[in-house]
């Protein structure tokens, strides 16, 4: 079967993050971008259920040409090939831009499957996958904690608030995982190795076919107008406790003022 | 211009409306004409309480098959809904199941959406206007343009249900349910008591960090969460080490909590915690360091040993 994987360039999560005042945009610097933690359990899925029934995984990105970094991590996991869909013209996309683009790069592959997280850690909006499915017509099986293949039915467990449901369909569909799926594997040395020889095929939006209107900043719907601080320092009491026990009535004190006690 | 009409996507937990689509009647009130949608068997309490909460026509199907069968079934109906009613915007609470169909919906309409609004108005020139967190530190006031329906997902607790009383017009949805849309289909469904704390019910939170030290000492917390009636949640360190389970998290990748009263016990104060715990009304930390970022947000700060003071204020409230 074959597996489409959605992945990401992000900026790394552990720094923090950064607005450009001017174009209102985050700042994506790619020297400090990483694959998306959260697609490397969509990319581990993919591996093993071609491990189980043989076949392909097609990792799928759009982003700058830097985001060749997400694919090339992919494939060091495993993935056979990568398609990264860049283009100028694609800066400034919403969630339906995106979709869009990606959508148009995977329409043609025919995939099986196609896997992405259930929400990025940048945007985490958690739209595109839906949005995507929606383009493709496919079925979308979502908050998976685990995933399994029989046939052409695909069977998941779908993280609920109270429980989990086991949903199932047809193949093709779109799944997205949840980190309950499988701790990701590291790529070893000989697929680091390999990954530098696997191809990545680019995409630019004549070639996938989209007009311009449709995506990018002129197809965007959502604009951010302003952005603002939200760091608040409130004036509050400091007392330092002495080992008396002073601090603690002036906790009490306190419950008490606020009738809390 | 007539009357705006915005729309809440509503769920049921057995047979009352989800809380978080209680909650989002009260902005859409604000906005214009509250409507509820509800697809699926519902009580006649279900109904009611709706219409307590000031949604004044509820858009209701009871086929059973919007319960066997995930997202397109819902998507197929929703579509048609709007192509026949056209509201100004539809308001989805932040449950998986509200994602699934609005992240399909803009898809499928073609349309944009904002997902994790916290506030969400019109300013006077008749302009969309969402309030979404963009990092922990900073909130960005979106738009969204061209033709409505405008589609935004609202963060849980943004805003306060509130039962207002009143009367709701049921409108039996008449859309036929096309079989070519059952295609998810729900085999089981399995309900986990919940494991954890009620985080979002609770008045008072006692949320315990690294500075705890061990595992073990989050007894003291339980203890002292005891005695106020409350809650114990936890910083993402210390679940990260495995000490307390996901469900106890607080923050930006964790729960979003408004209780009356937060007690950080050994919590430093970082920007992805306070982003979960900002709404609080009252906050007291204790922490070790007088430099930590968390006594900027508290109300009353005291700089010492955790283990120390939490075991001697249990006492003295149990004392009481
Ligand atoms: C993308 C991303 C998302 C994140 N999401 C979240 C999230 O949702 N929630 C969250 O909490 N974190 C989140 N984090 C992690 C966050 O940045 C911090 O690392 C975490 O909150 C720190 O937890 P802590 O305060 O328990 O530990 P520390 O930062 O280690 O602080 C421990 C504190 O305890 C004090 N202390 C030590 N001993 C004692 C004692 N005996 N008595 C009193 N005080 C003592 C110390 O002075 C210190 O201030 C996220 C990080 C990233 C990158
Ligand atoms: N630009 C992109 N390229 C590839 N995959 C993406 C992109 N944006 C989002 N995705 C996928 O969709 C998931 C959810 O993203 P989001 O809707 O932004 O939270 C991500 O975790 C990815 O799997």
């Amino acid at each position: 079967m074959k597996i489409c994987v959605c992945v990401k360039h992000v900026p790394d999560p552990n720094l923090p993050v950064q607005v450009d005042p001017a174009t209102r945009r985050l700042i994506r610097d790619p020297k400090q971008s990483i694959i998306d933690p959260a697609d490397e359990y969509g990319v581990e899925t993919a591996l093993r259920l071609v491990e189980e029934h043989g076949g392909e995984v097609v990792a799928v990105t759009m982003g700058p040409p830097a985001a060749e970094d997400a694919l090339r991590r992919a494939m060091a996991m495993g993935a056979d090939r990568a398609i990264l869909v860049s283009d100028e013209a694609l800066a400034g996309s919403d969630v339906l831009g995106t979709a869009r683009a990606l959508a148009a790069a995977i329409r043609p592959e025919q995939p099986d499957l196609v896997i992405c997280a259930t929400e990025s850690t940048d945007a985490y909006t958690g739209l595109l996958p839906g949005a995507l499915a929606g383009l493709l017509d496919l079925p979308q099986l979502t908050f998976a904690r685990a995933v399994s293949v029989e046939g052409s039915t695909v069977t998941v467990q779908r993280a609920t608030e109270t429980g989990y449901q086991v949903i199932q369909a047809t193949l093709p569909a779109l799944v997205t995982v949840t980190a309950s799926v499988g701790e990701p594997r590291y790529p070893s040395f000989k697929g680091l190795m390999a990954a530098k020889r696997k191809p990545i095929e680019v995409r630019d939006i004549a070639e996938l076919g989209l007009e311009q209107h449709t995506v990018g900043e002129p197809g965007a719907r959502e604009r951010v107008l302003e952005i603002s601080a939200v760091r608040q320092v409130k004036q509050g009491r400091i007392v330092v406790d002495d080992g008396t026990g002073e601090s603690v009535e002036e906790i009490l004190a306190f419950l008490r003022s606020i009738q809390v006690v | 211009m007539g009357e705006r009409r915005v729309w809440v996507w509503t769920e049921t937990a057995g047979d009352t409306p989800h809380r978080l689509s209680l909650e989002l009647l009260t902005p859409a009130r604000a906005l214009g004409r509250a409507e509820a949608v509800l697809l699926g068997p519902a009580g006649e309490s279900a109904l009611q309480k709706l219409a307590e909460h000031g949604a004044t026509i509820i858009h209701h199907a009871d086929d059973p098959r919007y319960t066997q069968y995930l997202v397109e079934p819902q998507v197929a109906t929703l579509s048609a809904l709007i192509e026949a009613e056209r509201p100004d915007l539809l308001l989805f609470p932040s449950t998986p199941g509200a994602r699934d169909v609005l992240a399909r919906l803009v898809g499928r309409l073609g349309v944009g959406a904002i997902a994790n609004a916290v506030a969400v108005d019109y300013d006077p020139s008749g302009r969309l206007l969402a309030t979404v967190p963009c990092g922990a530190e900073t909130l960005a006031t979106v738009t969204l343009e061209g033709p409505p329906p405008y589609l935004v997902q609202i963060r849980p607790k943004a805003y306060a249900a509130e039962a207002v009383g009143g009367e709701a017009e049921v409108r039996m949805v008449s859309v036929p349910l096309d079989e070519a849309n059952c295609r998810v289909r729900v085999i089981e469904t399995v309900e986990q008591p919940a494991a954890g704390p009620n985080l979002e019910d609770a008045n008072v939170i006692v949320a315990g960090g690294r500075g705890l030290g061990r595992p073990e000492n989050f007894r003291l917390l339980e203890e002292l969460a005891n005695a106020l009636g409350g809650a114990v949640g936890a910083s993402r360190a210390v679940v990260d080490a495995g000490w307390v389970p996901y469900s106890y998290q607080v923050g930006q990748t964790g729960r979003t909590v408004k209780p009356t009263l937060y007690i950080a016990c050994g919590i430093s104060g970082a920007i992805q915690h306070v982003a979960g715990m900002r709404g609080s009304r009252y906050v007291i930390a204790i922490n070790r360091d007088p430099d930590a970022p968390i006594f900027e947000l508290a109300d009353l700060g005291v700089v010492g040993d955790v283990l120390t003071i939490v075991p001697k204020l249990t006492e003295r409230i149990a004392a009481r």
